[in-house]
């Protein structure tokens, strides 16, 4: 049984080298523009930047992998194109894309560059990924966090697409590449700007016993001080129904796959991804030190496989609002 | 990189009440010009990026140590930091944390986010710029950092 590739994200050279040094096999960037869904500011690479991070990683036999995962604004088509074409002159191993239109130009114009579908195609179903392995040529797909693993397995054997997986990250209300929660509000969302909840329209606020977090002028969440933080967006928001204050969607929680590797491995999942573009290179060495054990150690004794504590405490830590959670992934009901 | 597995793990300590009492008591303006000082030695060995310096430009910052009782207040303006006065409180972005938080940030011994999520770190102000500020640091690479480099032009030289 092969071993799944370790995804993992960086948000800078630095946290490119941190994945790198702490054993990722691939390392997932973008560029400084809306054509990647974690369009913030300050973040993200220029073109010395991805060279270096190229270089860099392809010394050491990882992989480098370009998201280009927004959808291509009307009137505004060249600058993803751009983007693409910026990829392939870059040398990058692969480009990760959602926008059909997108895959197209990326498959007529660079067919030597690798395509993996990003989980903002939000294909779901083997039907769908082999639609696009016939029409785009992809050759991974990245599943959207909805499905049980009984379902990611009925997709594995259905296609020959190699099959990624979330294994570790922050989680939302994961209608990926279909949310407009944060349009909402402001107007912008992920596949428009590249970013959920943009930093301009969040205002945190202190008061003596508790901080209120608004976006753009609508309270979304008030927390005690004691209380552990999310990220500031609707989907992880607590709102009063029904006379009821509490988290009405989503609690701010990360997931995390450890305890069933042994049985991701036995399913055939090709790679492992880290969400967490947006967090500092500390970040990225503390989960890709404790996946990179665990994955190890998953495929080297299957059967023997225990989660090590350690490994639970760290990533619990990093955890957005420090709570973890299976997802998906084991719900019973369907 | 930095390698964090040589310098001690720093624990999520807070400094006795009392320290603060004092701290709050004497004055800031030291503390303005000594953390103005450490980041124009930064941006001279050139790791801060140039085009968030340009987008940061007549931003008024605040930093607090609340353990310590210390607030640094300082700008960037005209190619250089420069320690402020006081901003009365009215900075554009305000950074608070125990002294610990802040030695573990350095130290890439944890994740701002992460201090953030456990309540530790807080950020108030102008939200993107405080995303800017901190991923120029995230983005900071250490090796190029050296004491040389922080040592005053003076003693450099001969």
């Amino acid at each position: 049984m092969a071993k799944p590739q370790l995804v993992c994200p960086a948000g800078s050279l630095a946290a490119l080298k941190a994945a790198v040094d702490n054993g990722a096999d691939d390392v997932y960037l973008g560029f400084r523009n809306d054509t990647n869904a974690r369009n913030f500011a300050g973040l993200n690479f220029d073109d010395k930047a991805v060279a270096e991070g190229i270089r860099y990683a392809h010394q050491r036999g990882r992989k480098v992998l370009v998201a280009i995962n927004t959808y291509a604004q009307a009137g505004r088509f060249a600058d993803w194109t751009r983007s693409v074409d910026r990829a392939a002159e870059l040398g990058v191993d692969a480009v990760i894309i959602a926008d059909p239109a997108l895959l197209d130009y990326a498959t007529r114009t660079h067919p030597q560059l690798r395509r993996h579908l990003s989980v903002q195609a939000s294909a779901t179903s083997y039907e769908a990924i082999n639609f696009c392995r016939d029409k785009f040529g992809i050759q991974r797909a990245v599943l959207p966090r909805v499905l049980t693993l009984a379902q990611v397995e009925n997709v594995i054997c259905h296609t020959e697409v190699e099959i990624e997986v979330f294994g570790f990250g922050s989680l939302c209300v994961m209608n990926e590449g279909r949310c407009w929660l944060s349009s909402y509000a402001t107007g912008e969302s992920p596949n428009t700007v590249g970013a959920c909840s943009p930093a301009k329209y969040v205002q945190w606020e202190k008061k003596p016993a508790e901080m209120d977090v608004r976006l753009n002028g609508i309270l979304i969440d008030r927390y005690g001080n004691e209380e552990k933080a999310g990220y500031p967006t609707i989907c992880k928001g607590r709102f009063e129904v029904a006379g009821e204050t509490y988290y009405a969607m989503e609690e701010p929680a990360s997931l995390n796959v450890l305890e069933m590797l042994p049985e991701i491995i036995r399913i055939g999942v090709s790679a492992i991804k880290v969400e967490g573009r947006q967090r500092s290179p500390t970040y990225v060495a503390q989960v890709t030190r404790n996946l990179r054990q665990a994955i190890d150690a998953a495929a080297a004794t299957p059967d023997g496989f225990t989660v090590k504590p350690a490994w639970m405490a760290e990533l619990g830590k990093v955890a957005e609002g420090s709570q973890i959670t299976l997802g998906a992934y084991n719900r019973p009901w369907r | 990189m930095i390698d964090s597995s040589r310098i001690p793990k720093i624990p999520a300590f807070t400094l006795p009440a009392l320290i603060a009492r004092i701290g709050n008591r004497l004055p800031q303006f030291p503390h303005s010009v000594n953390l103005a000082l450490a980041l124009n030695a930064a941006r001279r060995m050139g790791v801060l990026r140039e085009d968030t310096l340009a987008e940061i430009e007549g931003k008024r910052f605040r930093v607090t140590v609340l353990d310590t009782g210390m607030v640094a207040d300082f700008t960037y303006r005209a190619g250089a930091f420069r320690p402020l006065w006081n901003t009365g409180g009215q900075a554009d972005l305000r950074f608070a944390a125990p002294l610990s938080a802040y030695l573990q940030m350095v130290s890439r011994q944890e994740d701002p986010d992460t201090l953030f999520f456990n309540r530790r770190l807080s950020i108030e102000g102008d939200t993107e710029l405080g995303l800017r500020v901190k991923n120029m640091l995230d983005a900071l690479e250490w090796p190029a950092l050296s004491w040389q480099g922080l040592r005053p032009t003076f003693l450099s030289r001969g």
